[in-house]
């Protein structure tokens, strides 16, 4: 019980001056990696991504945490505790491990397996079961259909999805994930991310996760740490200030010619200043359109259906006489929510063969426009600035000096 | 070649202990040879490079002769069980230590890295994560020697009429011209053979119920 009550919070992961170097012994290892001198420094609750090409070492960086791999020299602190002071057992036993394959013990079930941690500390099996049900619940497994299966039952989304639980059993402050999720296709692999980001949200755990990936990198990581041959840090830092600012070659050529892009998946609609959108309903006298938007400016009016919903554009000089009928509607437009990435948004936009995107509530309700230009706007800003406030007001007084959509622009 | 059930009848009771004998003179070396087997399994297991002289050992032993082994043997321990016990358990510890260590590494390396980082000391993981998988190769090893043993034992009737098991219902026969007692123990030799075989795989499935799971009820995501 005290054990559980005093590992609730996260804590801070610190490599001082790591070094591994494997000894001529240590070759039946296959080609171990070194890790070079390795400082950095990880606040409690946040996630540090460690990523890199094969053999920069960020597996080994990994296991030095929890002691499957000793540094050769250099200290890791959690919490401010050497590790290497630490009894082995006990201190593995609070640090949550989520490997590629997931790692199930193949003869257990997906209940024993999750319990595993908790069985070693000695809990009530009332309080395992209780927290075996409540974990499943959490990685989106019904407990009563999975509790009793056995790891060969379940699809890999799945047994990752166990693997993770299993790692949270005993709510270790820290959790090491190594490649979690690089065995399972993309589509599952994405899901399982954005899993991961809504349950941190809750959990707030300081989490190092490895990956070679540097697109899952850039999205699981508040902090990111690229390592380079040999093991030796290369750049850490928020991944906004990596795109924005390699430090040298090697970051670079590792983020890619198209880290405009890519740093607009770190970018939500929600971030950007919306453009106002007129809109009418159904029906609507048509000559007063005009009055709704000022001429010169994005000259559409939104179409909304009687439940308040987008139908499409109408442009304010088309009706001199009637009512607004569907069939004047001109054009249509993507509908975004405010978490949609930009990088998202552009690629819907660019589908759909638009200019402007709109942007609803979760109700529903129409909150603003976006367009194209906006969206580049910010891309070409990755290579002025880290700071992302600093970026949103230079981009802010981009939009006044006319870089919006522009005069008589079409949706 | 007529079978005379009315000396079957009046003998069941020769019979029974006949097969007892057998029994005993089968499950003790097939225990011992596993404690053995196992006992060297973990041990290659942790240190490989022991592999090869331990296979090398056992290797020589399955070559000798039971009779020459027999031979041996007697000058030393008289005529006793263990005479028949040594040889027939050294027979198993091929069989048994390669099957013990191909369980062993039949062990997924990330199912024991994660043993290891959950904190499983090195016993425990032992216990209850290394053996338990290793269990079908194992049982295969186990199936294979006790069917071997069970052969094997008949010769022990070279050592008297106190030890020989079935065998010696089949030397008796056969010195006798009487058919009945060689085919009985012939029949029933073959017989004990499938009944330990099905046995051991009722077991088998009884241990590893995550095994047969596979083939049955894979959810899609």
């Amino acid at each position: 019980m005290t054990a559980h009550a005093a590992t609730q919070r996260a804590a801070t992961v610190e490599f001082e001056h790591v070094t591994k170097v494997y000894g001529p012994g240590a070759a039946v290892t296959g080609a171990p990696a070194a890790v070079d001198n390795l400082s950095l420094s990880v606040p409690a609750g946040r996630i540090c991504v460690l990523v890199g090409p094969s053999g920069c070492g960020k597996t080994t960086t990994l296991k030095m945490v929890n002691r499957l791999i000793e540094p050769t020299s250099g200290r890791v602190l959690l919490d401010g505790v050497d590790a290497a002071t630490r009894d082995v057992t006990e201190l593995r036993r609070g640090i949550g491990y989520v490997i590629q394959h997931a790692g199930l013990f193949p003869h257990q079930t997906i209940a024993e397996n999750v319990a595993t941690v908790p069985r070693l500390l000695g809990w009530p099996s009332a309080r395992m079961t209780a927290r075996t049900g409540e974990l499943l619940a959490m990685v989106g497994l019904d407990p009563v259909t999975y509790a009793g299966r056995y790891p060969a039952q379940l699809s890999g989304g799945e047994r990752q999805r166990v693997g993770v639980a299993r790692a949270l059993a005993a709510d270790p402050p820290v959790l090491l994930m190594d490649e979690p999720f690089g065995a399972v296709d993309p589509i599952v692999r994405e899901r399982l991310q954005d899993e991961l980001l809504r349950l941190q949200e809750q959990l707030a755990k300081t989490i190092l996760f490895v990956t070679h990936d540097i697109d899952e990198a850039i999205k699981m990581g508040d902090l990111v740490a690229v390592l380079g041959a040999g093991g030796h840090l290369e750049q850490f830092g928020p991944p906004a200030a990596i795109l924005a600012s390699p430090a040298n070659d090697f970051v670079a050529r590792f983020v890619g010619t198209d880290r405009g892009l890519r740093r607009l998946s770190l970018l939500s609609v929600g971030e950007l200043p919306l453009a106002p959108v007129a809109t009418c309903h159904v029906g609507d006298d048509g000559p007063s359109l005009r009055q709704l938007v000022p001429e010169g400016d994005f000259a559409y009016v939104l179409v909304l259906d009687g439940d308040d919903r987008p139908i499409g554009w109408i442009h304010r000089d088309r009706q001199t006489d009637g009512v607004v009928t569907p069939d004047d509607i001109e054009s249509d437009s993507p509908l975004l929510d405010r978490r949609t990435t930009l990088k998202e948004a552009l690629s819907l936009l660019i589908d759909a063969s638009v200019q402007t995107g709109i942007v609803v509530e979760e109700t529903g309700a129409v909150s603003g426009r976006i367009g194209i230009a906006d969206i580049t706007a910010r891309m070409q800003g990755a290579d002025r600035s880290a700071d992302r406030s600093a970026d949103r007001s230079a981009d802010r007084s981009e939009d006044r000096s006319g870089a919006g959509p522009a005069g008589d622009a079409e949706p | 070649m007529v079978i005379d059930w009315g000396w079957i009848a009046g003998h069941l009771d020769d019979i029974v202990a006949a097969l007892w004998q057998h029994i005993v003179l089968v499950g003790i070396p097939l225990a011992t040879g596993f404690a053995i087997s196992l006992g060297l399994g973990i041990w290659a297991v942790r240190r490989p490079r022991v592999y090869g002289p331990i296979t090398a050992v056992t290797g020589v032993l399955y070559t000798i002769p039971s009779l020459a082994a027999f031979a041996l043997l007697v000058p030393v321990f008289g005529f006793s069980m263990l005479v028949a016990f040594i040889p027939l358990t050294t027979y198993t510890l091929l069989i048994l230590f390669r099957n013990i260590v191909a369980g062993f590494q039949s062990v997924p390396s990330e199912v024991l890295e994660a043993a290891d980082a959950m904190g499983y000391r090195q016993r425990d993981r032992l216990l209850r994560v290394e053996i338990p998988l290793a269990v079908p190769l194992m049982m295969a090893g186990l199936r294979l020697a006790a069917v071997t043993l069970i052969g094997l034992a008949t010769v022990v009737s070279i050592l008297g009429s106190g030890y020989g098991g079935l065998g010696q219902l089949i030397t008796d026969g056969l010195q006798t011209f009487f058919p009945t007692k060689y085919v009985l123990g012939g029949v029933l030799s073959v017989a004990l053979a499938v009944v330990v075989d099905l046995l051991f795989v009722r077991t088998e499935r009884r241990l590893t119920p995550w095994a047969g799971a596979r083939a049955t009820g894979a959810v899609p995501a």
